[in-house]
């Protein structure tokens, strides 16, 4: 157990944030960057109208469109009357009170990947978005944590939210990768050990070997899924990857203000032998890829792995399991290696960066996805697909059939037209099998974008450890 | 945002666990720009598919009070599953747990989230199953009370308990520290990460 005066990564930040905090109230608790997106910003733009405020401080504001939006290559021209209001609004709203905006063709893309490609997400930093997922800038250091519109409204009014201190829980990755595994299999596995709810109420630190090993979009990959289970936010102490990601990035501190930047920066590690409120270790040495197989995140096994048999599991889980195994017409006990797949997405903010896409391509190179599978490949930002193109990525796509879309939330929560038709069933490397997440009816396995390419290929959930 | 202090009324139990913001208003329902009119499409994909769902229920017109089994709310942060479930006429809701950003978006539009210990969301579960029940829900006091005298206590966050009672707005209450965060955010100047326009 550690002494009173050593603090974690999260202890630091969140005392560096608090303005003041009253007996029994929560804290107010300074916020330095928002980022903003059209379906949670509406109502609360309304809200700072209705009460006659400006907003706070535009400068720590950033706005972009990403879940109501096309992907096609006409995606100007928005079909759906409610989303298209949606997107102008929210297009009026930046204009009105001087809020830099991301529009198509100018930097656009999901909250979560273009805030750190522009370097705007930086160690040490408290930023929040009406979007759980908001926990993927934890990678950085930061503390980044998801917000309702209402807290949306109280941010642009007043730089500040009313926050509750969470509690801490440190989580060790020990270990390494077998090839073919990867970030998303890891956190798959946490979430599929403590359950969603099993760090409700929680900050992660993520810890370890494995971690210390990661890119910072691996990282991202790993904090992004943190809330599904349930944690407050996820974050990872900054290190040297940190610093070599944001340097020279559009928004990254320069020259003189770089070094004190980075003096800043390593100042936040946590204390050795800090406290924590809980702690998990998950040993990677051995795992496989992992992939869901009910209709939430922590319903995970490893692809080696059969179903689980219901009569197995504890008395809490009996019912969901049993109605999730209705709805994904999986029988208990079968091998999930195997299972016919018609749908395969690679994209969102848990798997949509460079990196993945690199990833895709490597397995799909000189290879064809299987003729009954669509495979949507969507990029997380305009910078992304911009890379795609410059290393021929899109040359590799095209000729396995698959399709490449515009930036976008897509087929992640199915808002626009991209949606996997009722009763198909899809991998998916987004972050929530939840029933018709992906359109009514949809069945979906999450999996890490290798494991997506190797099962477009071969028509069914597949490991991809052979392609590494 | 409305006061509450207590309600009597019917419970619509509806005995499923990890209840997520998916289910409560599914994504297609988020295009509007407006806080209303989410009611009619709460729980919408579960009403599609299941007459039985208790929603689909007549027996449960004017129930305003929705009785879950654990984990209530969890997924996306989506405030449009508050807005759905007060439009749809419901006023508290009983669990064993709710999740965090959910929690923290209804005591913002007033939602009243009692958790209540394990065993007796299963016995009022099994209750409400079998017969119509009513509940009173009493804020003030801390208690949900039986119509035949059984009380129940539970706990509030007291400053949560303290706004939703009074009708309080979080807006108010940050604004009224005005001068303390002006004077903060100068001090936090100071510090290199604070400024991210500020260089470009
Ligand atoms: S990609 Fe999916 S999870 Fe990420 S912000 Fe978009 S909808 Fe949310």
């Amino acid at each position: 157990m550690g002494n009173t005066d050593t603090k974690s990564i999260f202890e630091k930040i969140w005392q560096s944030h608090v303005v003041k905090q009253i007996e029994g109230h929560p804290a107010v608790f300074v916020i330095d960057l928002m980022l903003i997106h059209e379906v949670t910003s509406a109502q609360a733009f309304k809200t700072l109208e209705e009460k006659g405020l400006p907003v706070f401080d535009s400068s720590k504001l950033l706005a972009t469109i990403d879940h109501s939006i096309p992907t096609r290559a006409n995606r100007w021209e928005i079909f759906d009357e409610a989303a298209k209001i949606q997107v102008e609004t929210l297009r009026q709203n930046c204009k009105k009170y001087n809020i830099p905006f991301r529009d198509f063709n100018q930097g656009q893309g999901i909250v979560h990947v273009i805030g750190p490609e522009l370097g705007l997400t930086q160690p040490g930093m408290t930023i929040v978005c009406g979007d759980s997922h908001t926990s993927t800038h934890g990678a950085f250091g930061a503390l980044a944590f998801g917000i309702g519109t209402s807290e949306v409204g109280h941010v642009l009014a007043t730089g500040c939210l009313l926050q509750q201190k969470p509690k801490s829980m440190k989580v060790e990755f020990r270990g390494h990768f077998r090839k073919g595994v990867f970030a998303k299999d890891a956190i798959l596995a946490l979430i599929g050990k403590i359950g969603i709810g099993g760090a409700n109420g929680h900050v992660i630190e993520y810890t370890g070997q494995a971690i210390d090993a990661m890119s910072m979009e691996e990282r991202m990959t790993v904090c992004n899924m943190s809330i599904e289970c349930g944690a407050r936010a996820g974050l990872i102490a900054p290190d040297k990857t940190t610093f070599a990601y944001l340097k020279d990035r559009p928004h990254a501190p320069k020259g003189e203000q770089w070094s004190k930047a980075i003096e800043y920066w390593q100042s936040l590690k946590s204390d050795n032998n800090c406290k924590y409120d809980r702690e998990v270790i998950i040993d990677l040495d051995k795992l496989h890829p992992v992939v869901t197989w009910g209709t939430n995140p922590g319903q995970a096994i490893q692809i080696t792995e059969s179903v689980p048999k219901l009569a197995n599991l504890p008395d809490s889980e009996q019912a969901v399991s049993k109605a999730a195994l209705a709805y994904t017409h999986l029988s208990e006990g079968t091998k999930i290696e195997g299972t016919p797949i018609d749908w395969a997405f690679v994209g969102s903010c848990t798997n949509g960066r460079i990196e993945d896409l690199r990833i895709v391509a490597k397995v799909l190179a000189g290879h064809h996805i299987h003729p009954q599978v669509t495979m949507y490949i969507v990029p997380g930002s305009e910078a992304v697909l911009e890379q795609v193109k410059q290393e021929h990525l899109d040359k590799v796509f095209a000729e396995a059939g698959a399709q490449l879309r515009m930036p976008g939330c897509s087929m992640c929560l199915g808002m626009n037209d991209d949606k996997v038709p009722e009763g198909k069933r899809c991998v998916s490397s987004s972050n929530r099998n939840f029933q018709g997440r992906q359109g009514p009816g949809s069945i979906t396995h999450l999996a890490s974008p290798a494991t997506v390419a190797a099962s477009a290929i071969a028509g069914k959930l597949t490991s991809p450890e052979q392609y590494f | 945002m409305e006061k509450f202090k207590s309600l009597t009324a019917k419970v619509m139990p509806i005995p499923l666990t990890d209840i997520d913001t998916d289910m409560i208003i599914p994504a297609q329902f988020l295009t509007s720009v407006s806080k209303e009119g989410y009611g009619e499409n709460l729980f919408r994909r579960l009403r599609d598919k299941d007459p039985q769902f208790p929603l689909n229920q007549t027996k449960y017109k004017d129930a305003a009070i929705m009785l879950t089994d654990n984990n209530f709310g969890c997924g996306s942060s989506r405030e449009h599953a508050v807005w759905a479930i007060l439009s749809a006429g419901f006023k508290v809701v009983i669990s064993k747990s709710f999740a965090d950003i959910f929690f923290s978006n209804s005591a913002k539009n007033g939602l009243v989230l009692v958790t209540l210990p394990e065993q007796i969301v299963d016995e009022l579960l099994a209750e409400a199953q079998k017969h119509e029940l009513t509940l009173t829900i009493d804020l003030e006091a801390e208690e949900v009370r039986k119509v035949n005298g059984t009380v129940y206590k539970f706990k509030y966050d007291p400053f949560r308990r303290h706004c939703i009672l009074n009708g309080l707005d979080d807006i108010d209450y940050i604004l009224s520290m005005k001068n303390e965060i002006a004077q903060f955010r100068k001090t936090q100047m100071t510090k290199p990460v604070a400024s991210t326009f500020a260089n470009n």
